[in-house]
């Protein structure tokens, strides 16, 4: 089974907000909710750097972690979802999330969470497959039609990337080696010579 | 065929010439330019500096928030464990407390007089907060524990909609414990002034065994220590609930995070100390209920547990007589 994960590469991104676009279209998320952002660094000075943020689907997810209803799930495909008919709107998993990723789009009195909202990347909730449900709650799910998330589909510069971890590391492993830099990707960590030296092997 | 050679060895010439040169001429610019987010953008990410986004969404110029990791680890590795233990051992404890020494007998048969103990506001005061205390603190312990237990029991369904009423019940009725909480601590605070009198209280062990009965006033240790549990703790519990409650006042995560702690440890702390009083007040001692219920005790019960308080209503009430 494939393990889902989003990747993206600061050296591309230009900061177009065409992902943030294309999810909200996709998905038809509420007026407001931002599933997906871009968000720049030093913007406008030699070093800018940005970067397009949403869920994570991370493998120790905090969210489920801390959610009181435990209504996160994974699935196969290693893709965190949540099921909205448990959520409370208690907004302990934005509590732990460190990406900013939950939503919590409809505001009742005294600022009372409705249900949470985040980046499915782009395989819908519980229900069945494109079931209308589904799709008011969740959006799209592009995953059940074998297609990737539209965001990084959709991404002019190629620099959002979204797949499979081996393949998406891949990738990016082998844009590292092109550009020639000795640090690979990230910093200069021990890890960051393995990285370059497996890429530079030929494929078996 | 010697075209070809000549082509491929002017070729290999060209490539050991020039291109050797040509990296070394980018190796610095390329460096700079072909470095993925370095350490340094990854140390300023660290310290929390934002960006600029087009998301409106609170706080989404922070690209990531590393405090909530910090959040997770207390709460889950050390709060909730650590409620679970206060909480189930004191109720073990009081178990076995009660099997071993059961409940406190009155010393004497009851005379029949009573004194007037609680006034009626005193009484609808406390059973307010006692109720609404009862109500956060089950719902309140389903939000943490709930999941381990109830969710596999209660099926989806009714798992769903019994949580959503605890957050209700939770979000709706702590401000009314608030209200109380304070109106109780303002008026109950002139009876629960340590003095001396408490010092030999504790020394005696409040002669929670044995027939010993250290004297007491109005209130005795026990019920002090009770009260200033109640004031310290309540009001840090209130405090950091209205800060979770009413998330409409733009804090950040941070806040709630430190918010959610405080809450969680303090209302634990107060659980288990509660049921410490439920147990007194109720099954433990013959004749203290009736007090907090109908507002009167009676006469061997008043001499009993708080024999100073006793002789100062028949001091006053002798004087009036006269």
């Amino acid at each position: 089974m494939a393990n889902m994960k989003f990747l993206c590469d600061s050296k591309r991104c230009i900061e177009c907000n065409g992902c943030v676009t294309a999810c909200k279209n996709e998905n038809e998320v509420e007026w407001g909710v931002n599933r997906r952002r871009v968000v720049t660094v030093n913007d406008g000075l030699p070093d800018e750097t940005s970067i397009s943020v949403a869920c994570m689907h991370c493998s120790d997810a905090p969210c489920m972690a801390v959610c009181p209803t435990d209504c996160f799930y994974k699935t196969d495909d290693g893709i965190v979802l949540h099921n909205k008919d448990a959520c409370i709107g208690c907004g302990y998993c934005l509590f732990a999330c460190p990406f900013g990723a939950p939503q919590f789009p409809s505001k009742s009195s005294f600022g009372e969470r409705g249900k949470m909202d985040k980046c499915t990347f782009c395989a819908g909730g519980p229900e069945e497959d494109h079931s209308p449900e589904e799709k008011a709650k969740y959006g799209a799910n592009r995953i059940a039609e074998g297609k990737l998330p539209m965001c990084a589909e959709m991404c002019s510069t190629k620099a959002l990337l979204a797949g499979d971890a081996d393949k998406v590391s891949d990738i990016f492993r082998e844009r590292v080696i092109y550009r020639g830099h000795a640090d690979g990707a990230w910093a200069s960590n021990g890890s960051a010579e393995e990285l370059a030296y497996d890429a530079a092997q030929p494929k078996a | 065929m010697q075209i070809k050679l000549l082509l491929k060895l002017a070729a290999l010439l060209i490539s050991l010439i020039i291109l050797p040169v040509k990296a070394e001429d980018s190796v610095p610019s390329e460096q700079r330019v072909a470095a993925f987010a370095g350490a340094e953008y990854w140390q300023v990410i660290r310290q929390g500096e934002n960006g600029t986004t087009q998301s409106s969404t609170a706080e989404a110029g922070n690209l990531i928030n590393v405090q909530g990791d910090y959040w997770r680890y207390w709460r889950n590795q050390w709060i909730t464990p650590a409620g679970a233990f206060a909480v189930g051992g004191t109720l073990g404890l009081l178990a076995i407390f009660y099997l071993i020494v059961g409940q406190k007998k009155l010393d004497a048969p009851r005379s029949g007089n009573t004194i007037q103990r609680w006034s009626r506001l005193d009484r609808a005061n406390h059973w307010t907060v006692a109720i609404l205390f009862i109500i956060l603190g089950i719902s309140g312990l389903s939000l943490l524990y709930g999941k381990f237990v109830l969710k596999s029991v209660m099926g989806d369904g009714l798992w769903a909609s019994y949580m959503l009423a605890c957050k209700l019940a939770h979000n709706y009725l702590g401000p009314l414990f608030v209200l109380g909480l304070l109106l109780m601590i303002l008026r109950w605070m002139k009876h629960n002034v340590f003095n001396r009198t408490d010092l030999t209280w504790f020394i005696k062990g409040g002669g929670i065994i044995g027939n010993a009965h250290p004297s007491a006033g109005y209130m005795n240790g026990g019920e002090k220590i009770w009260f200033w549990l109640l004031t310290l703790f309540g009001i840090a519990v209130c405090v950091s609930g209205l800060i979770l409650d009413f998330p409409n006042f733009d804090q950040v995560r941070n806040t709630m995070q430190w918010a959610n702690l405080v809450h969680a440890a303090g209302s634990l702390i107060l659980i288990a100390a509660s049921l410490g009083h439920i147990y007194i007040g109720t099954l433990g001692t013959e004749g203290a209920l009736e007090g907090m219920t109908t507002g009167q005790v009676d006469e061997t019960w008043a001499k009993q547990h708080h024999d100073l308080w006793y002789q100062e209503v028949k001091a006053r009430e002798a004087k009036d007589t006269v």
